[in-house]
């Protein structure tokens, strides 16, 4: 009865912040329908992926291990995680609005005749839940109907689960996959390596936009600004479309979503579509030299300036407050 | 070849889109409609596809009211060789669209569906996943590249973390990103042959599918708005601001 399976989505056996979010949203939708939360790891081999994710206060961990699940393709994975759930009666799948997330769960769903929520914000006493639309402009309560719900959260709407001492039990299961289905091929994945925090980790993120001007700027006018602060970097998507940088780092309503401690917005104007990807952030700065920028009508401090001055004026007041 | 392209018709991405008073839906009264922007991206993508191959059909497809013509005669304007509207006065969840769009599919016999990867009024990120497992199709989403050779093709996805490429036989689902092309205008001339162009109308009732809603919106509210802060006069001022009294740094 009301039992959750959280996908624990893991990139070389190590789990993102936003998986172990993914646990905590499971455990809370867990606790209001009833039921337990458990979690699911796909992939060639498990084992250790699994033993790490069992400390993160869930009933139970799945490992569903298979060669054709040694990388993230859609068929087989949904194929492998519709099985589970028929196998489990689990009520509902649960997973981070991740790209991995966003691609494989409407999938799975499909396979299952379940409905599915999207980005989830909040999760309701009945059974219903809140996810924002048109760029975060309105927040809707939905109903999901019948016995199998898949939901993706929203990364910056819960709090990430932290490990205990105990670990749950882990259970091997061999997925049921028709060969004659899958007919998806790895070809490589051309990783985009960076020594900065995740976007979607960082405590502090400085972003720049088509302001900027160059890809050039972005390195010796923002970097060194964004690393005196040890921040992540993120980007608007005009900045991402031009080249500047490259497009995992876009935040907006079609990029990633971000809720840091501290956003500094440096040559944005703040369309609706940026502000839907960071305006839940506690503390907003904008730097701008166009003081009507609708970026300040979010900003907790705006600063109407030359981003080419302002901005190394202020990795050098960082760097003073430091000494 | 021939590529289906599903298109919604949303508020245009400029507008201020405000709940309606009853909470039932969005107040609509100086709202400008247009195709989801990541559809004519998908649009655009299957009209270079045809282009390069020197042959092939470009149909159109839309699950939606009688209004949603405008929208596809603007792709048929784009270049589009025809296109479907399966009339439903009544909304769709994203899981009965796909049935609707899976089963024109398996009368039309593209041999690509190249379809947005969000609307940009729902938010949903759904359907076109949704399609691909129930025709039993691979799918590539977020697309920043589409390569073509015979009857494989190979996909450059943006993903977290950088770009991944994957693989497969035709027929296949494709999700457009933002990356993948810049959709062109529709031309005047193009404006004036889309008007011949057929447009064929069916009912949504005589697909025989399932439409029954299982996701149901209960309510609709406008989010508290954030307060705007204050501007600060220099660089020293605000370093000192995020440092003495937001404590941020
Ligand atoms: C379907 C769709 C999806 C979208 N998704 C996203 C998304 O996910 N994320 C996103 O960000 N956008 C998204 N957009 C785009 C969005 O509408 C805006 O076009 C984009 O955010 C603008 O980026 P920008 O603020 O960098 O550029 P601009 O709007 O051009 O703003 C540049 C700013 O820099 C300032 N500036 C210039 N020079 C200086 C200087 N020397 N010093 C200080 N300030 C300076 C200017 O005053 C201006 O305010 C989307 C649009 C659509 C249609
Ligand atoms: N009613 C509809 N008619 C045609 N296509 C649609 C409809 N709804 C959604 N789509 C397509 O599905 C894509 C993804 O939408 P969604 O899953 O709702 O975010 C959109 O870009 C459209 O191409």
């Amino acid at each position: 009865m009301g039992d959750v399976l959280v996908f624990a989505e893991h990139t070389h056996g190590h789990f993102p912040k936003t998986t172990l979010i993914a646990i905590q949203a499971g455990r809370e939708m867990a606790a209001k329908r009833g039921g337990v939360c458990c979690a699911v790891v796909l992939g060639a081999s498990c084992d250790g992926p699994a033993a790490e994710i069992a400390r993160y206060g869930v009933n139970k961990v799945f490992a569903l291990e298979d060669p054709r699940l040694e990388h993230h393709l859609a068929d087989a994975s949904a194929q492998a995680l519709a099985g589970l759930i028929k196998g489990t009666g689990a009520e509902t799948l649960l997973a981070t609005a991740t790209a991995m997330g966003k691609d494989l769960m409407p999938r799975v769903a499909a396979r299952l005749n379940a409905p599915m929520a999207s980005d989830i914000v909040a999760i309701n006493d009945d059974g219903t839940v809140i996810r924002p639309m048109y760029a975060g402009n309105v927040l809707a309560t939905v109903e999901l109907d019948g016995p199998v719900r898949i939901v993706t959260v929203r990364g910056t709407a819960f709090d990430a689960a932290t490990a205990g001492n105990e670990a749950a039990a882990i259970e091997k299961v061999k997925p049921e996959l028709d060969p004659a289905s899958l007919k998806m091929e790895f070809v490589n994945f051309n990783e985009i390596k960076s020594d900065r925090p995740q976007l979607t980790e960082a405590r502090i993120v400085v972003s720049g936009g088509r302001g900027l001007k160059s890809g050039e700027n972005f390195k010796t006018v923002l970097e060194p600004l964004v690393d005196e602060l040890g921040a992540a970097m993120g980007a608007s998507r005009a900045a991402v479309d031009a080249g500047f940088v490259p497009n995992d780092l876009q935040v907006g309503q079609t990029g990633k979503v971000v809720a840091p401690q501290l956003y500094v917005a440096v040559g944005i104007s703040g369309a609706i579509q940026h502000l839907a990807g960071m305006k839940d952030s506690k503390t907003i700065v904008a730097i701008n030299k166009d003081e009507e920028a609708p970026i300040f009508s979010v900003a907790d401090f705006g600063l109407v300036a030359d981003l080419f001055k302002a901005v190394p004026e202020m990795t050098e007041e960082v760097r003073k407050l430091k000494h | 070849m021939k590529i289906l392209v599903p298109v919604k018709r949303v508020p245009d991405p400029a507008t201020t889109i405000r709940v309606a008073p009853d909470g039932a839906g969005i107040a609509t009264d100086n709202v400008k409609w247009v195709i989801n922007p990541f559809d004519e991206i998908a649009i655009e993508e299957a009209l270079r596809i045809k282009e390069k191959q020197g042959q092939g059909e470009v149909v159109l497809i839309a699950v939606g009211q009688q209004s949603w013509q405008e929208q596809l005669r603007t792709g048929l304007a784009m270049g589009a060789d025809r296109a479907i509207l399966v009339r439903s006065d009544a909304p769709l969840d994203p899981l009965a669209i796909a049935r609707v769009i899976a089963k024109v599919a398996e009368n039309e016999k593209p041999e690509l569906i190249i379809i947005g990867k969000q609307a940009i009024d729902d938010d949903s990120n759904q359907v076109g996943q949704m399609i691909a497992e129930m025709l039993g199709w691979p799918q590539a989403t977020f697309a920043s590249k589409i390569e073509l050779n015979g009857d494989r093709c190979s996909v450059v996805r943006e993903v977290d973390g950088g770009l991944a490429t994957v693989a497969f036989p035709l027929p296949a689902v494709v999700t457009t990103d933002l990356r993948l092309n810049e959709p062109r205008y529709a031309s005047l001339p193009g404006i004036m042959k889309a008007r011949k162009k057929p447009l064929n109308e069916i009912a949504v009732d005589s697909l025989g599918v399932d439409l029954t809603p299982k996701l149901k919106i209960k309510v609709l509210k406008t989010p508290e708005k954030r307060q705007a802060g204050r501007k600060l006069g220099s660089v020293q001022e605000l370093v000192a601001a995020l440092h003495n009294e937001a404590k941020v740094i």
